[in-house]
């Protein structure tokens, strides 16, 4: 059988994935059930949807680092709005979902007509999103209201006795969608090509800057929306919700196999990604001695194997080429 | 007039004393400056003593920036070199013991040293690119930190080690030495020998500086191992200014202050160009401007706002095409035929 050499990084992640959830099967009892692996997805419905958002950026051969930042935003103004001003729940999702979308487009705006690097310019976003949660307040909103309590609480029963939350049906919702987006329209055909090569992505005559802006303006949707599957998941709104939270991006990104340099990937890669990231606070919280900071030396360890895997892989396809 | 101008240091000084100016205005004994028990004290004092570790990570991010690369990974440095001084002078017999002060210092710079040194490895021996290859350590160093101290705060009592960040020598705070001879180390080392000229080619463009004869491998690792002994530096003096470690928030968000500090001071984030005395005032600009927040009484949080706006605008003066836009509208008449040209010509 041979393998194409673009779907090596996958297969890698998934196999990660499918060994480290079977050692940990083998290692703790109670481990091995279709629960555990459901919350996988319950857990990290939000991480799964900022992921998808950000696998579209980096697939165009950019970066965004405002999503922790737009996420505790949302959080925020979802939590005043309901809570302090009474505002219906029907008014301030969609209201959060187009201030996410509107960052995002004036951030990708930014980025694309002056030529700054979307390093600087979604830094000066994750400021800006952050400074603008303690302008509203320093303190946690907590939320009671009781559209969000629902949706925090329903569960969604599956057979086998174990259960689905709303965000993790959403976030899978979300994944599935990306997926068909980014292989099967247009506009996924142009961010390949965008992040392969903007030179030739232009002159091909690709809409080069709608591409460009678009992609930030589903990062930011997709960031609001996760801050939404937030609230749902800690019922609060608070400024400090999510700190640090790009990097866990980023790293789910990569460690689903997409290139940093932009135009190879897939965001089934990002979807494993996530769901090895869940195994690991997993089996740390199943080991019970292990501390959380293991989480984030382990993290570091898995993208510096993915990304020396991807160097070695991309220069040999480099020396195949010449 | 516009040779004073077009120097470098002529926006960013501009910046500097509007906001001390402004200072001056709000409370008019900004400037004033007591002696006590022969100690100087004052705002812009402050402003010296709580800015040094900053401008020692941004002195050490220009150079890196330099070469066109970026170090994320200076905040955990910051976190993990505070906190195995912290650890190993806790684990001492005697906290005040001279020996054991200077071997811990040395354990901190040499393990970021390492650090820093696997960051290089990874950009010039891996060829990963810069921003990727620190966010690892910039992951993983978080995590380390807080391994070192358990995930709490390790609290020293050394009068010695406290004398690196907050005691005083003639009457100014020690850490502005510290600052100042990292500062003039690498000012004669990039001034005055070559060194400087080969990290700017390096930063325009790597294969040509090694067609010329450059060892950009070994120039782009140098660089990466200055930044983070630069960050160890900056650790033990944050550490040692409150006698204690945390792993968890020691240094965080120093990267970007550090980048926004480099970029303020005129290096442009596409390397090949860089200047250590910008980056100072850049630095003294954020630190000002946090002072400065926090005199007026805005809420602190507030300040994120502000450096997120401050970035915006470095960025989009720095940015050719958004300058050409401006003086494009600020021209009053626009001839046809110029118009015609311009198209062609871009």
């Amino acid at each position: 059988m041979s393998l194409n050499r673009k779907y090596i990084p996958i297969v890698v992640t998934i196999l990660l994935f499918i060994v480290m959830f079977t050692a940990g099967s083998f290692r703790y009892t109670g481990f091995f059930s279709l629960q555990v692996l459901m919350n996988l997805l319950v857990d990290n419905a939000f991480l799964l949807i900022t992921a998808v958002g950000m696998s579209f950026v980096i697939l165009s051969g950019g970066i965004d680092l405002s999503v922790g930042s737009v996420i505790a935003l949302s959080t925020m103004v979802s939590a005043s709005l309901v809570q302090q001003q009474g505002w219906p729940p029907a008014v301030v999702i969609p209201l959060v979902l187009l201030m996410g979308a509107v960052f995002g487009t004036i951030m990708g705006a930014i980025i694309h007509y002056f030529a700054i690097q979307p390093f600087i310019v979604t830094l000066a976003g994750m400021f800006l999103a952050r400074g603008l949660c303690y302008v509203i307040s320093i303190d946690t909103i907590t939320i009671d209201n009781t559209f969000y309590t629902a949706m925090a609480q329903t569960r969604i029963p599956l057979p086998g006795g174990s259960f689905l939350s709303i965000s993790a049906v959403i976030a899978i919702l979300v994944v599935a969608v990306a997926i068909f987006t980014a292989h099967y329209t247009r506009f996924g055909r142009n961010v390949y090509a965008l992040g392969g090569s903007e030179q030739s992505a232009l002159l091909m005559g690709l809409p080069v800057a709608r591409t460009k802006v678009l992609v930030y303006t589903l990062s930011g949707l997709c960031s609001a929306l996760a801050g939404v599957v937030f609230t749902f998941y800690m019922l609060s709104g608070y400024g400090l919700h999510a700190v640090g939270f790009e990097l866990d991006t980023i790293a789910a990104v990569v460690i689903g196999g997409t290139l940093l340099t932009g135009g190879v990937g897939y965001v089934l890669g990002t979807f494993f990604g996530v769901l090895i990231q869940g195994v690991i606070q997993t089996i740390i919280s199943f080991e019970g001695t292990l501390s959380s900071w293991w989480t984030k030396i382990v993290i570091g360890l898995l993208l510096f194997i993915f990304i020396l895997l991807q160097r070695v892989l991309s220069s040999r396809r480099l020396t195949l080429k010449e | 007039m516009s040779v004073v101008m077009k120097h470098h240091l002529f926006w960013p000084l501009c910046v500097l004393a509007a906001l001390l100016l402004f200072n001056l205005c709000y409370s008019p004994d900004f400037f004033s400056i007591t002696v006590h028990d022969g100690h100087l004290y004052g705002s812009l004092i402050d402003i010296l003593n709580f800015g040094a570790p900053l401008i020692l990570v941004a002195i050490g991010m220009t150079l890196v920036v330099a070469t066109k690369g970026i170090d994320l990974s200076v905040g955990s440095i910051v976190a993990i070199s505070g906190a195995i001084a912290c650890l190993s002078i806790s684990r001492g017999a005697d906290q005040n013991s001279m020996g054991l002060i200077l071997t811990s210092v040395l354990l901190a710079a040499g393990l970021s040293l390492m650090l820093g040194a696997w960051n290089g490895l990874l950009v010039s021996g891996a060829g990963i690119q810069p921003i990727i290859a620190t966010l690892i350590l910039m992951v993983a160093g978080r995590g380390i930190a807080q391994l070192i101290t358990g995930g709490q705060i390790i609290t020293v009592t050394s009068t010695k080690y406290a004398y690196i960040g907050s005691g005083s020598l003639a009457a100014l705070p020690f850490s502005i030495f510290v600052v100042a001879l990292v500062l003039v180390i690498a000012l004669l080392l990039t001034r005055r020998t070559a060194l400087g000229l080969f990290i700017e080619s390096v930063g325009c463009n790597p294969a040509a500086s090694k067609m010329s004869g450059i060892r950009a491998h070994l120039v782009i690792l140098a660089v990466y191992v200055f930044c983070g002994l630069c960050a160890g530096i900056a650790g033990l003096l944050l550490s040692s200014n409150v006698s204690s470690a945390d792993g968890n928030n020691a240094g965080l968000w120093y990267e970007l202050d550090a980048i926004l500090a480099v970029v303020i001071g005129g290096t442009s984030l596409n390397g090949g160009r860089f200047y250590l005395t910008g980056t100072v005032i850049g630095a003294l600009i954020i630190q000002t401007l946090t002072t400065t927040i926090y005199m007026i009484g805005v809420p602190p949080e507030i300040t994120l706002v502000v450096k997120a706006c401050v970035v915006l605008a470095v960025c989009l003066i720095q940015s050719d095409t958004f300058r050409a836009a401006v003086a494009a509208r600020w021209k009053s008449r626009h001839y046809p035929a110029e118009k015609e040209m311009s198209r062609h010509v871009s």
